[in-house]
């Protein structure tokens, strides 16, 4: 299964999965990063963290240990 | 058709409050509805700006509420408590709205309709305004307006608020919502997971009356879905700290029929899955979508080469904006204020009273009304930045850096800031939600150096720092002094955030979840509203605290008088008068300057016999091991209003009289000569450097303390602040001292 830290910048993944809990991992769901949305991860910060991706046409930045709990499907 | 009705705060007014997503333009629509009938004040006990504005409709004012930006009603910031609260009417002294005014962006709108779908469940009439509808349609996104309403079953106005377009509309849509109140019914029905209505069920019957008595109040229907869901939500803490007894039933109703997924993502994924049914059929978007500019700028802006290159350039223009562009105007206004001080020497007669006005209230308010146009500068530029969306990408590329301290990317922009000033640099903290995150970037902002500390580098390197060029031939050695000192402002700020977050503020490493709004043209007319507003509160303050403060160091510096100095140096003046009275033009400069020189040296023993002298004398002891005298010891703590006041202490207890500034090279000659009280001479390299370690660390400025206090709403942090540094400061100090001692 893939989550959403290993993706390669331009690929893309549906969410199957979000394990996380907490303020963060709220706020990342009223985001929209909910089961069934399409996601893109765009690109990857020069410094290595955070992500910024792609999602009902508008772009978000979360840091990849909150994106290791977002389990993906392919497109 | 009826004439408007001039704008007053009507007292049966309709009131709106003005809700949206963050990036939704929602400021510029309601800086559009309200012009400059706009009030910005404070909510009690929060640092939430309240701003509120009349707009204008066929049918009478309406009172606008302008709410902070929040992505939700499950409030964890301050923003969103008061959001919720003032919706719910449980802000004391505030009237519930009648009405919602919800800002929608119109090129994103299902995430932006998830707060839409929260607002309905109030219970009050809302109107939406499908704003940026311009940005929507360069995208290719069609939507049906009157669909979209029908299925939401409220008006939906197409709007474009920085170009004034629908705005007539939603007036109108306003008023008529008002006058005849009528809450949402959306065609299609929210289906609410079972575990919520068991859940909202067993709180009802088990604590919701409980709660209820505790704090006062009925409580509202979403208070207690709020409590329910958000796990560590503003909700739950407030009803938990008025009965703590109630976790357990509280835990227990969160069980009820609870599934693998917890509540909070069970809400998301429900609404999500209502706004998908809501909007299906009423947007069309195409099939290949057109060039994104938003994408290929950041291609560029984010590039680990051509991205930092941006950045540096653009950090290196801030600069440039703030020390040279900003100068003339400070220039202008510091002769303003020399001018009038001048203009009033000249008319009064010389005594307790003229004091007063020209070194306490003139000299003292003057000395910072003078930084009011590089604050300006500084707010235009990061607002110019802030505006177009760059600041979530310095945000962005800075985060992983910053959270080596413990912070995250959004500390980034105020800590930035302080280099130009510590005042707007604190205020610039309001973007980061996590309250410890916030403290933590405002304890340590003010030990980035400000350009108020320049002053008293520039006179004490130009004083004592040899002109040696060092590291083969590359860099001088004052540049050198120079560098360092920014150098170790910002490392002293990076380890005291660190220290901070492992022990005061520990917690958990703050979130980074950060929308990278589109790129767009900054509105200039929310720009200088803006502004405008922070020119209204420098000078506000500029114009109590601070004052007060100058007054509070004049009074010291003055009292008590004693006369037989007084009489001294009037005999002392009384032979040069009789001889300047007698003397020709080309005999009277040499005659001016002796009697300039016993006005000084009068101004300095009366100063030493005064409160704030008797007090150096006094503090001299905890002084004595940085290497000060009780002179020094008197310009540090009567510089405490504002750094650069010791510039000018400095000029008085060196016998120089009050106006001199950095470039004077009789006050760097009389430092070079000044001795101690056996002899010694006074100052050489340790002490200075012990002195402008001591002023790189220390908190002496009055402006800064009371910024802290009004953005922390508390004293305790402010002087906190204060005392840590001043602390560190002694610390620093003695340690400079006494190492350069040893090393020469």
């Amino acid at each position: 299964m893939t989550t959403l830290d290993q993706l390669r910048p331009g690929a893309r993944g549906r969410v199957a999965k979000v394990n996380a809990a907490g303020p963060t991992a709220q706020r990342l769901a009223e985001m929209g990063l909910v089961e069934g949305t399409l996601i893109r991860l765009v690109r990857i910060a020069p410094l290595g963290d955070p992500l910024e991706i792609e999602l009902h046409g508008y772009f978000l930045s979360l840091r990849k240990a909150d994106a290791r709990g977002v389990e993906l499907s392919d497109a | 058709m009826n004439s408007p009705t001039p704008p007053s705060v009507a007292r049966g007014a309709w009131r709106i409050a003005v809700l949206g997503n963050p990036n939704s333009g929602k400021s510029t629509l309601f800086n559009a509805l309200t012009g400059l009938s706009q009030k910005v004040g404070n909510y009690p006990g929060v640092t939430v700006e309240r701003k509120a504005g009349i707009a204008v409709t066929a049918e009478g004012p309406l009172e606008l509420i302008d709410l902070p930006g929040t992505y939700s009603l499950a409030a964890h910031s301050p923003d969103e408590m008061v959001a919720v609260d003032l919706l719910l009417g449980n802000v004391t002294g505030e009237r519930r709205p009648d009405a919602i005014l919800a800002v929608v962006d119109a090129s994103n709108l299902e995430r932006n309709l998830y707060l839409v779908a929260q607002l309905i469940e109030t219970g009050l009439p809302v109107v939406i305004a499908l704003n940026m509808i311009d940005v929507a349609r360069a995208r290719g996104i069609r939507i049906d307006l009157a669909l979209l309403a029908t299925r939401i079953g409220t008006p939906v106005v197409a709007t474009r608020a920085d170009r004034g377009e629908g705005l007539a509309e939603l007036r109108a849509a306003l008023a008529e919502r008002a006058r005849a109140p009528q809450p949402a019914r959306p065609q299609i029905v929210y289906d609410e997971p079972a575990a919520f209505r068991a859940g909202l069920a067993a709180l009802e019957r088990d604590v919701a009356p409980a709660w209820s008595s505790a704090i006062g109040r009925p409580l509202h229907r979403v208070e207690l879905m709020r409590a329910l869901i958000d796990v560590g939500g503003h909700a739950e803490r407030r009803l938990l700290s008025a009965l703590p007894a109630t976790a357990t039933a509280l835990a227990a109703a969160r069980a009820q029929e609870a599934g693998a997924v917890p509540l909070s993502a069970l809400e998301a994924q429900s609404r999500y899955r209502f706004l998908r049914q809501l909007t299906t059929g009423c947007i069309e978007r195409p099939t290949t979508p057109p060039t994104n500019w938003t994408d290929r700028l950041d291609a560029v802006l984010t590039h680990r080469l051509f991205g930092s290159l941006f950045f540096a350039a653009a950090m290196v223009l801030l600069f440039q904006s703030i020390f040279t562009w900003a100068t003339p105007v400070m220039d202008a206004v510091e002769a303003l204020f020399a001018a009038i001080g001048g203009q009033l020497a000249q008319r009064l007669p010389p005594g307790a009273l003229t004091s007063l006005l020209i070194d306490g209230v003139i000299g003292g308010v003057g000395g910072v009304v003078v930084f009011l146009p590089q604050i300006l500068m500084l707010f235009l530029f990061l607002g110019v930045l802030e505006d177009c969306g760059y600041m979530a990408r310095a945000a962005f590329l800075m985060d992983r850096l910053m959270t080596r301290v413990g912070l995250s990317g959004k500390s980034f922009i105020p800590m930035l800031s302080g280099f130009a000033c510590a005042v707007p640099a604190v205020m610039a903290a309001r973007v980061i939600e996590d309250r410890r995150d916030r403290l933590a970037t405002i304890l340590v902002t003010p030990l980035m150096t400000c350009s108020a500390r320049l002053p008293v580098y520039a006179i004490l390197i130009a004083g004592f720092i040899p002109p040696h060029r060092v590291l083969g031939n590359f860099i001088g050695l004052p540049a050198l002094t120079l560098l360092a000192l920014y150098v170790l402002g910002v490392v002293t700020a990076m380890a005291c955030a660190l220290l901070f977050k492992r022990t005061l503020l520990r917690g958990p490493p703050p979130p980074f979840v950060l929308e990278l709004p589109s790129y767009k043209w900054p509105s200039p007319r929310a720009l200088a509203l803006r502004l405008l507003d922070r020119a209204k509160a420098f000078l506000t303050r500029a114009g109590t605290v601070i004052l007060a403060m100058s007054l509070v160091v004049w009074a010291a510096a003055w009292f008590p008088r004693s006369a037989e100095l007084e009489q001294r140096f009037a005999a002392e003046r009384a032979p040069m008068e009789a001889a300047l009275a007698a003397a020709d033009d080309s005999s009277r400069a040499p005659l001016e300057l002796g009697l300039a020189h016993i006005d000084a040296a009068h101004d300095a023993a009366q100063l030493e016999q005064s409160v704030l002298g008797r007090l150096g004398h006094a503090l001299e002891p905890a002084f004595a091991p940085l290497g000060w005298d009780w002179r020094l010891t008197v310009a540090a703590i009567a510089s405490f209003p504002a750094r650069e006041i010791i510039v000018s202490t400095l000029g008085t207890v060196f016998s120089l009289g009050g106006d001199v500034d950095e470039e004077s090279s009789d006050l760097r000659a009389q430092l070079q000569a000044a001795k101690r009280s056996d002899g010694t001479p006074l100052f050489d390299v340790a002490v200075a450097l012990s002195v402008m370690v001591f002023f790189a660390l220390c908190c002496q400025c009055g402006a800064t303390v009371a910024t802290i206090r009004r953005e922390t709403q508390s004293w305790g942090w402010a002087w906190f602040t204060f005392g840590y540094m001043t602390v560190l400061a002694w610390i620093g100090a003695f340690a400079t001292f006494q190492v350069a001692r040893w090393l020469a």
